[in-house]
């Protein structure tokens, strides 16, 4: 069940590509190198790491707006991922995506979706088709806390569990929906009492700083949805550093909550625990912090040096 | 003058059905051909569907193939999104088009953008049934025909059959084409008999045809208004006037080429659409009009449309918001 020592390694090194991707992408974004929103994944890491060890690869998978870091976890070429923020025809959406709609069909990450809670009935969707062919695949649905607020999660959910669709669904509780607290936006501040109202096993409070611990419970859910038996319902706890999308004010939080949280971070606590499990040394993590600066400056000399869409780029793909 | 209905581009073997069963025959025959075809939606199972058109098929496919799903609109366009993306051929019915408002991001936002907005990498074969129209004294909620606004949005093919043998070969068209299409039946037509052509027949997406052919004046119409302006037409006909009646099929693709070819040979055109007249298929046939054929302009493009207001449920005032052919009429009589 535990991650293998290459896995963990291999973890360690993802999780820091997607800590730089990001804060390049905050610099590059205020340079005017990226438009539109960006929405940042940072403190967040864990998560998408441990679902790429959970899953197989050829399960589904599909979020939403804040899609950074599951598109490189699924191993989304970094360097197109970049070019999709730089609006390049070599951008994994060809440069008609941007930031919240990178995919790729061929690894079966199905996006990066921007409408709050619109991609939760396409993930029942998705596995209805694996489930319909007798393919025994399972999704991912990953979403914040804030969609479990809107009509679509219910009606996605009610249907998943009346038709024992074999969806993981995971709340990665960042604890704002934008900017108004779970507290204050939820009826139950439990998620996951909304999922058993559909009658679905679901685990509470995972803890989203922790990779092995959210690893396992992703493990055990997907080999759930996989049995035959239906749907999971996972709410991971988790903590975003930076705004809702560039330019948030921050007015309901304070600095002091931000600096504490970040005392508890994903990569740190990472570190430290392959440290004090012999698993690696200081020097190779002071390399592997190398390797993914390298990996991430090269991702953006790649998009800079890449062509913008041609014109006639524009009228391409309206239909098929 | 000659009267054309469809059966003049068949050729083998028709018989004669009702626009419901045409449609139904269109579904069971695309099932029977291929195992990546479903269907989805409220009461098409073991009801056999609010209009009938799916009775027996979940008792021949299975529950696996004929799905009945909860009242939950935006699930059922988007769990039908999500599975074309993942390789089936979904056929999502909804009820009412009244209901479609409620699966609109689903629809537009989610399915008709996917192939666009992540670079031609997803296709979305997909089809969303669902019935339209007035006139059954259902009241406001129950009574649109809004199907141009769904026309608006790129992405999206809007089928709007008048015909039983069109709703046939348009539907099997919808259900083979990789991208999404709406596909409008209008609810009153359903009883409608014409010949149908056996077996497959199967018509281009986004063709407009010629329903009757005439000289003085161009009635451009599409699903149950095509079967009005028919009457019109032959109302006219009684006093020498003679109306070409253009059925559009389509409101995307929008064929206006056999609208332009009409409209140069009448020089006269009236537009006969029932829903509002703002922002509307009219408003839209008149504006290409202009653009493309201005020389050929004898009058003005007239509108014949719902008036504007929501429609009430007592019966002769219902009617009398609705286009009828003596509106029809009178609007022809006004530019020629």
């Amino acid at each position: 069940m535990a991650l293998t020592k290459d896995q963990s390694l291999e973890a360690y090194r993802l999780m820091k590509v997607i800590r730089r991707f990001e804060e390049k992408c905050a610099e590059l974004y205020a340079a005017g190198d990226i438009g539109g929103f960006l929405h940042l994944y940072i403190g967040q890491e864990a998560i998408a790491a441990a679902a790429k060890y959970a899953l197989r690869e050829d399960d589904n998978i599909i979020t939403a707006y804040r899609d950074h870091g599951v598109a490189l976890a699924r191993e989304l070429p970094t360097n197109q991922v970049m070019a999709e923020m730089f609006g390049k025809s070599t951008g994994v959406s060809k440069g008609k995506g941007g930031s919240m709609h990178l995919a790729n069909k061929s690894k079966r990450f199905w996006g990066g979706w921007a409408i709050v809670g619109g991609h939760l009935p396409l993930a029942a969707g998705l596995a209805l088709a694996d489930q319909y062919r007798g393919d025994d695949r399972v999704t991912l649905a990953l979403m914040g806390d804030g969609s479990t607020n809107i009509g679509y999660f219910h009606e996605a959910l009610n249907m998943a569990a009346v038709w024992k669709l074999p969806v993981v669904w995971l709340v990665e509780n960042n604890q704002y929906g934008m900017g108004t607290a779970v507290t204050r936006a939820s009826a139950v501040s439990d998620i996951t009492r909304k999922a058993e109202a559909y009658g679905m096993p679901c685990c509470m409070q995972v803890d989203g700083m922790d990779l092995v611990a959210t690893y396992e419970m992703i493990k055990e859910a997907a080999e759930y949805a996989r049995s035959g038996q239906g749907s999971f319902f996972l709410e991971v706890v988790t903590y975003r550093y930076r705004g809702h999308s560039m330019g948030d004010p921050e007015r309901y939080r304070s600095a002091h909550e931000v600096e504490e949280k970040k005392a508890d971070d994903p990569i740190i606590r990472w570190a430290a625990y392959l440290k004090e499990n012999k698993i690696a040394t200081a020097k190779k993590l002071a390399a592997l912090d190398q390797e993914a600066e390298d990996e991430v400056m090269a991702a953006i000399e790649f998009a800079q040096n890449s062509p913008f869409p041609e014109p006639e780029a524009l009228y391409e793909n309206v239909y098929a | 003058m000659s009267t054309l209905n469809s059966t003049s581009a068949m050729s083998g073997e028709t018989v004669t059905k009702t626009f419901r069963e045409a449609i139904s025959d269109a579904l069971w025959e695309e099932m029977e051909r291929d195992e990546s075809i479903f269907l989805m939606g409220e009461e098409i199972g073991v009801w056999g569907g609010t209009y009938a058109v799916t009775r027996g098929f979940h008792d021949h496919f299975g529950e696996n193939r004929v799905r009945d799903t909860p009242i939950a609109e935006q699930a059922i366009v988007g769990a039908a999104v999500g599975a074309a993306l993942n390789g089936l051929r979904p056929v999502a019915e909804i009820m009412t088009i009244n209901f479609l408002f409620l699966a609109l991001d689903a629809l537009i936002n989610h399915g008709a953008k996917a192939h666009y907005m992540f670079g031609g990498q997803f296709t979305v074969p997909m089809v969303v049934r669902t019935t339209t129209g007035g006139g059954r004294q259902l009241g406001a909620t129950h009574s649109h025909s809004p199907e141009h606004l769904f026309a608006h949005f790129p992405g999206l093919i809007v089928s709007v059959p008048s015909t039983p043998a069109d709703a046939k070969g348009l539907l099997k068209a919808a259900i083979r084409d990789d991208n999404p299409v709406l596909f409008v039946e209008h609810s009153t037509l359903y009883q409608t008999r014409g010949q149908v052509p056996v077996g497959d027949y199967v018509l281009p997406l986004g063709k407009a045809d010629v329903k009757r052919e005439g000289t003085d004046v161009t009635l451009v119409s599409y699903a149950k208004m095509v079967q009005v302006s028919l009457e019109a037409a032959r109302e006219l006909e009684k006093e020498g006037i003679s109306a070409e009646v253009v059925d559009l099929r389509s409101l995307r693709p929008l064929d206006t080429e056999l609208v332009m070819e009409s409209f140069k040979k009448t020089n006269r055109c009236v537009v006969v659409e029932e829903a509002h007249a703002l922002y509307g298929v009219g408003a839209e046939v008149a504006a290409r009009v202009q653009e493309e054929a201005f020389d050929w302009m004898d009058a003005p493009v007239k509108r014949v449309s719902t008036e504007d207001v929501p429609l009430p449920y007592s019966r002769d005032l219902e009617q009398s918001a609705l286009p009828d052919a003596r509106k029809i009429v009178k609007a022809v009589k006004e530019i020629l």
